[in-house]
């Protein structure tokens, strides 16, 4: 027997996990849309003129947002300007398909499209990092490289916001990962929906409340076109325990998935709690906790042979690359055969 | 969604079910599927008697969880599509 649609009475095509509603195809299209609505217009999280780079990889989630965002802005009359940003890390079979599908979106969307690459970038993809490091800690690698490569993409498309599809997944597993781990900084800034406005482009999550399966089921209803296949490297990545946990969570209580972002909302730090301080990298200028940024760190490691630069404690990292700068110090350092220096400034 | 990979990139299959004297449920259909068309990696699809958690499953292009989730008794011509959300977005 068809069960009812809550708001309409008609077929019901969804139980939704956020509320235990069951919708019709239509009612859900209708609150999906409304709803991501109210968290761009009550986080304000756009301005009239803004031009937004929205982070596209041809996955679920930023096709949803590209899609979304789109309709949203000529619906409410956000005055924004759309560019979609595509960023190649140089993972054979993974990313060369997927950005065939945000090539698509372009003209699906219609929406102009600018690709950056780490090979350009950095002179150095996913896959030469792979080769050197090993399937380990590759995602600390990635993901540290793709928030300057976003950056570095808007600047240059003079875009003033980046947009990114993060869901509420993704921060519930932030959430956990981080209190898994004990990374008390992190933990206090992964639940804001707008972050680095003090330093490069400010980004927003405007799908920060919506649920990964809504958006899975909003794309597959309105057959929208996404690439769907796990980064080859991500197998080991840390993030897949706390997704395991997360989805078994979800299936018992659905609603642990915005009780855990709400939880790291509400968490306050006593005062004597020592906290990084934000400054700028000496390299590049880019936002750090340190002298030297992140994404500079891992770069020296990998141009001069150091690949566990970076990764791990960061006293023992300094130590290295204080050794490491005194050895090439006393001896005329030989460019060695893999060095691909590449100076990235800001 | 990429659950295709599992069973040798096919996505459709068009399945004939034998009659028996217990109902075809979406729970039966899973021990049928782990035995006769996923060709690798069960641990991905199936965990214990359910399908893995972050994979859905639509009947009729409806909720599962709104027919009854594993009790739901298979019709004659019933279209059931898996989509996997276990990867990036």
């Amino acid at each position: 027997m068809p069960v009812a649609c809550r708001m309409c009475g008609g077929p019901a095509v969804l139980k939704r996990p956020k509320t235990g509603d069951a919708v019709c195809k239509d009612c859900f299209f209708y609150a999906f849309e409304n709803e991501v609505n109210y968290t761009i217009t009550n986080g304000n999280l756009f301005k009239r003129g803004d031009r937004v780079a929205v982070g596209a990889s041809g996955g679920k989630d930023s096709t949803v947002l590209a899609y979304i965002l789109k309709l949203l802005n000529e619906r409410h009359d956000y005055g924004i300007e759309l560019i979609l940003l595509s960023v190649d890390e140089g993972i054979t079979g993974y990313r060369d398909d997927s950005l065939e599908t945000v090539k698509r979106n372009q003209h699906q969307y219609d929406l102009p499209l600018k690709i950056v690459s780490y090979e350009d970038l950095y002179g150095w993809t996913m896959d030469a990092i792979v080769k050197q490091i090993g399937l380990k800690n590759n995602c600390t690698f990635c993901g540290v490289f793709r928030r300057q490569a976003l950056d570095r993409g808007a600047m240059l498309l003079k875009a003033n916001k980046i947009a990114t599809g993060h869901n509420a997944d993704d921060i519930a597993e932030t959430v956990l990962m981080n209190v898994l781990r004990g990374d008390i900084a992190r933990l206090r800034r992964c639940t804001a929906i707008t972050t680095g406005a003090e330093g490069g482009l400010p980004r927003c999550k405007p799908l920060k409340y919506t649920y990964e399966k809504e958006i899975v089921m909003y794309a597959y209803f309105k057959k929208l076109d996404y690439f769907s296949t796990e980064c080859i490297y991500s197998p080991n990545a840390y993030r897949g325990h706390a997704r395991t946990y997360l989805k078994d969570l979800e299936r018992i209580r659905p609603s642990s998935i915005i009780d855990l972002i709400h939880s790291g909302e509400s968490l306050s730090i006593k005062k004597d709690v020592k906290m990084p301080v934000q400054g700028t990298c000496t390299r590049c200028g880019y936002i750090s906790s340190n002298a030297i940024c992140k994404a500079c760190t891992l770069l020296e490691g990998l141009n001069k042979g150091l690949p566990k630069l970076a990764i791990g404690k960061s006293n023992k990292s300094r130590r290295l690359l204080d050794a490491a700068s005194q050895s090439s110090d006393s001896t005329n350092e030989k460019t060695s055969p893999k060095e691909k220096k590449k100076d990235v400034t800001f | 969604g990429g659950a295709e990979l599992l069973f040798d990139k096919v996505k459709e299959h068009e399945v004939k079910l034998s009659h028996d004297n217990n109902p075809w449920t979406i729970r039966k259909l899973l021990v049928w599927i782990k035995e006769n068309l996923l060709k690798e990696r069960p641990e991905l699809f199936v965990q214990e008697d359910t399908v893995r958690p972050g994979i859905l499953i639509l009947v009729n292009d409806a909720d599962w969880e709104l027919v009854g989730e594993l009790e739901y008794e298979i019709q004659n011509k019933d279209r059931i599509v898996f989509i996997s959300t276990l990867h990036g977005g």
